[in-house]
């Protein structure tokens, strides 16, 4: 690279050279789209290339109602089922303005290789979905253990409540952590996008 | 805007323009890698008027002393000394590995009322091989010289005794000068690894 193209890397205005795979420090990966699938898995472009990964969930519609959104990580093998830490602190308040509070659940946290709970009472009203994020660090680390940031909003049903899940945790393993899935407990994932992003660090 | 200058707003690579007023991306602008036994690692450049937000991202900070905490201060004077005061809001919660412990909490002895001296980010890392923690800090309009100066965080920390510790801390910079640098150490001894990327938003 020379002349007016490497002069302009990391201008911030006019016109400049974007950054490798993607203009800034974060870099769009691919899209997952659902349509009627049990589970959705992001198999592919989480390694050693970022440092920090994204998953934005983007309106998660299930099949059935009051169900529950996990995620899970793939350690190794082919299956989703690292072992793992998490908490889970619950924010609500209702359309009817009757129900608010702010809690950590113990009854929805989790220690094991199941699936990390995201969402609990997702309702399948046409209008109904799930929402969120997932920070994703260094996952190809064959040193410490995985630490992951969890944000997830929706609409719980009958009666309507707004529901804020903050959550978190850590795959509690050396190996590389290569993939991700997810799933609600009973039913399809109907639609919705699933995200992925690569943070340079 | 015309011809190929236009057509190029907006591609993902090559040679593309610019959005205006310089983005609404993230603009990686430093990463310092632990070299195994810091003291502090300081951000004494790229904190300016360039972005309105910026945020940190911790990968794998590994402490050298086990259940010592993650502190930070900011400096209105590029790193010379680090010594503002602000206040601070911290809670956390926690769950054991083996599950056998779980809440949720303000922990008063985390917050910071005016206070000069460092202030807690995170708290209670350990220092197994395998304990690392990671996050993130939002700093909001660090130039500013009207405004205090905000800042949210969020961390999960492997904690000492096999606990996973979910973080949350928030604040602000209790002056009108510019915030020009941040410093962060461990309460205790060194910080033994992991890195620490700055990024202006926007």
């Amino acid at each position: 690279m020379s002349g007016i193209v490497a002069q302009n890397l990391n201008r911030q205005s006019g016109l400049i050279k974007a950054a490798e795979a993607g203009g800034g420090a974060w870099t769009f990966i691919s899209k997952t789209t659902a349509s009627g699938d049990s589970t959705i898995s992001i198999a592919s472009g989480i390694d050693s290339t970022y440092g920090v990964y994204l998953i934005t969930c983007k309106s998660i519609h299930p099949s059935n109602t009051a169900t529950e959104f996990t995620i899970n990580f793939r350690d190794g093998s082919t299956a989703y089922d690292a072992d793992k830490v998490t908490t889970y602190i619950k924010i609500r308040h209702a359309e009817a303005d009757d129900l608010d509070n702010f809690v950590y659940d113990t009854g929805n946290d989790a220690t094991g290789t199941g699936g990390h709970l995201l969402m609990e009472n997702v309702g399948n009203q046409n209008d109904a979905s799930t929402s969120g994020t997932i920070y994703l660090y260094n996952p190809s680390s064959t040193t410490f253990v995985k630490n992951y940031i969890c944000d997830f909003h929706s609409m719980a049903p009958d009666p309507a409540v707004a529901d804020h899940i903050l959550s978190a945790g850590y795959c509690n393993v050396t190996a590389a952590i290569d993939g991700v899935q997810f799933a609600f407990d009973t039913g399809n994932i109907d639609s919705g996008d699933f995200c992925l992003y690569g943070l340079s660090t | 805007m015309s011809g190929i200058i236009a057509q190029n707003v907006g591609r993902r690579s090559g040679l593309v323009k610019g959005p205006e007023a310089a983005g609404g991306e993230w603009t990686l602008i430093q990463t310092i890698t632990s070299d195994g036994s810091d003291a502090t690692i300081s951000f004494t450049s790229g904190i300016d008027s360039t972005y309105d937000s910026y945020c940190f991202q911790f990968v794998n900070i590994h402490a050298e002393t086990d259940d010592a905490t993650l502190k930070f201060n900011g400096s209105d004077d590029g790193g010379s000394s680090y010594d503002i005061a602000k206040t601070t809001n911290f809670w956390d919660a926690y769950h054991r590995e083996d599950g056998g412990a779980a809440a949720m909490g303000y922990r008063v002895a985390e917050d910071a009322a005016q206070g000069t001296g460092v202030a807690t980010l995170w708290r209670n890392f350990g220092n197994d091989a395998d304990a690392g923690s990671s996050g993130y800090l939002y700093l909001f309009n660090p130039s500013s010289t009207t405004f205090v100066k905000h800042f949210i965080s969020v961390g999960v920390v492997a904690s000492s005794g096999t606990y996973l510790v979910h973080n949350f801390m928030g604040g602000y910079l209790n002056t009108t000068a510019a915030i020009t640098a941040m410093q962060f150490s461990m309460s205790a001894d060194e910080i033994q690894g992991g890195s620490i990327s700055l990024y202006g938003i926007g």
